[in-house]
């Protein structure tokens, strides 16, 4: 039995439903299509069959990018799945003040990944404040090229990626912590159970699913990293263009009157290509959760 | 002591910057024994960056668009979140897969096609192609529908009983009742718009039209300034986000305690 006319529930939905056929729907079905084309931002598109697909696999940029990409997770996945934890304990007591320890924590997560990569950018120059204050100490004897070297300046960007990140992964933690029981902690402390093996043995377990979920989030968001890199090579994707991601490939390929949107939307199927897999995993265990 | 090491890496950088973008320029920034407190603090960087690029109205850019998509979804997706979550109606099923179905897809994967779309709309390189896109958030709609679905359906047949029409439960049960979620749904909007830099990047051509974050890497990359110009511009971009949300932070922090933001 509904007690409102028909189409009430309809004119609610209306636009969130046009909202999500034309910037959802729609463009999914649209790169699919258009990674088949040569589609430019001017003038026509014409069918090209794999030529893409054929393209990709010989472009030793969308190679470097992927080998970014991979290490990219590898190195993020157990930093931040394991600092944020720590710091969520640090703030979980209820002490006078833990408020401003809190905001101050999740200060990054708000500021833009843009704003951050120039105050890092700062920090990291050869005559920056780190360079400069390990020159002082006389650990070492020339700058180091944190920005200009193929491997340092992915490494200065996934650093950049961490700090940004702990606030924001502090925060799930948090609210998982709160369901750790804590008479499982005191029982273990009763059994003479020291601070590092009530960690292991109470918390970790504890907020198991929580932990899966941050690693899924986590790997998902290093394989579509942007900003960072952007940022920190000035858009040049360092030396060679070899510290490319593979969002900035496709950002390189689709701006402008010269750009290849057929080729970018094939790059956008090779993205979700690698986020699939842990994207997939997210479902699976929202399910369980549910 | 854990906290304040913790507090010293997060916030130093911060400081460390807006000491910069207040140091004149007779004070050497590049000295191997820096000073954290400028010796004599002066706006006059900010002045210069805004002489460098039109900063200011980079910064009015940025709030148009923020000022679009928190309306956008402060509206559509508190509407279609209360249908889908207290009428029925044929096909609510299959919209909210197709709601949870765009969750799956990174927004990056679909951002050439989106471009084109706007592009066709003939909005490219305009403010409102920037925020259109994201003005009704798929996530929103679905954290909005959480929100109503935890109020008692009693309240709801009591009002039906009441013979309140669809509007009037909207607006004396709903909405009083979601408060936590709308807030946290709306300065995560205005921050995810503020802060954003992909999109308007590719949307954005001429430099007029840029916004912020854009705008600080064009001063970044084109003019390879003088850091203190550069520490200026990102103060002008971060100052005003982080006084937004150190005024709200609680509405955020209790909106997050109601598991806003597990999924």
């Amino acid at each position: 039995m509904t007690h409102h006319r028909w189409f009430t529930p309809w004119l609610l939905v209306a636009p969130a439903a046009v909202w999500l056929f034309a910037f959802s729907v729609w463009p999914s079905i649209n790169t699919l299509v258009l990674a088949f084309t040569n589609a430019r931002p001017l003038g026509g598109e014409h069918f090209t069959g794999l030529a893409n697909f054929g393209r990709a696999l010989n472009d030793d940029q969308l190679a470097d990018a992927l080998v970014n990409s991979i290490v990219y997770m590898l190195v993020c996945l157990p930093l931040l799945t394991l600092l944020p934890l720590l710091i969520a304990i640090l703030v979980e007591k209820k002490l006078p003040g833990i408020m401003f320890f809190r905001t101050a924590f999740y200060t990054p997560v708000v500021a833009s990944a843009v704003v951050v990569a120039l105050i890092w950018g700062w920090l990291l120059d050869d005559r920056g404040l780190v360079n400069g204050f390990a020159q002082w100490l006389g650990v070492i004897a020339a700058p180091v090229p944190f920005l200009t070297d193929r491997w340092l300046l992915l490494f200065s960007a996934i650093s950049l990626t961490v700090w940004k990140g702990l606030g924001y992964y502090m925060i799930i933690y948090l609210s998982a912590l709160g369901n750790v029981r804590r008479e499982l902690h005191e029982a273990a402390a009763v059994d003479g159970a020291g601070p590092v093996r009530r960690f292991w043995s109470v918390t970790v377990p504890g907020v198991r699913n929580t932990m899966l979920l941050i690693s899924v989030l986590v790997s998902v968001s290093a394989l579509r990293v942007f900003s960072e890199l952007y940022v920190l090579s000035n858009g040049t994707g360092g030396p060679g263009g070899r510290d490319m991601s593979l969002v900035m490939l496709i950002q390189l390929y689709s701006r402008g009157f010269t750009g290849h949107l057929g080729y970018a939307s094939a790059l956008s199927l090779v993205l979700l290509a690698v986020t699939i897999g842990p994207m997939l995993l997210l479902l699976r265990l929202n399910r369980k959760a549910a | 002591m854990l906290l304040l090491l913790v507090l010293v890496l997060t916030v130093s950088p911060f400081l460390w910057q807006l000491s910069t973008s207040l140091k004149s320029l007779q004070e050497d920034i590049y000295t191997r024994t820096p000073s954290f407190l400028p010796q004599q603090p002066t706006l006059a960087n900010y002045a210069e960056v805004a002489e460098t690029i039109p900063v200011w109205s980079y910064a009015a850019n940025s709030l148009v668009v923020a000022a679009i998509v928190v309306a956008g979804n402060a509206v559509g997706a508190t509407i279609a979140g209360f249908a889908l979550a207290k009428l029925r109606f044929r096909g609510a099923k299959l919209l909210l897969g197709l709601f949870l179905a765009t969750l799956v897809l990174p927004g990056e994967v679909t951002i050439v096609s989106q471009y084109v779309t706007v592009r066709s709309l003939g909005l490219a390189d305009t403010l409102l192609g920037v925020a259109l896109p994201g003005a009704i958030g798929m996530l929103n709609v679905l954290l909005m529908r959480t929100a109503f679905q935890a109020i008692p359906r009693e309240m709801d047949e009591a009002a039906i009983i009441d013979g309140a029409t669809a509007w009037q439960r909207l607006r004396h049960i709903g909405l009083p009742n979601v408060r936590g979620m709308l807030s946290v749904v709306t300065i995560f909007a205005f921050i995810g718009a503020w802060d954003d830099f992909l999109w308007p990047l590719i949307v954005l051509t001429d430099p007029a039209n840029y916004t912020l974050t854009v705008g600080l890497q064009y001063l970044n990359g084109t003019f390879s300034a003088n850091p203190r110009l550069i520490a200026a511009g990102t103060m002008i971009s971060f100052l005003p986000i982080m006084i937004v949300f150190a005024v709200l932070q609680r509405f955020f922090f209790k909106g997050v305690e109601e598991g806003a933001i597990k999924g």
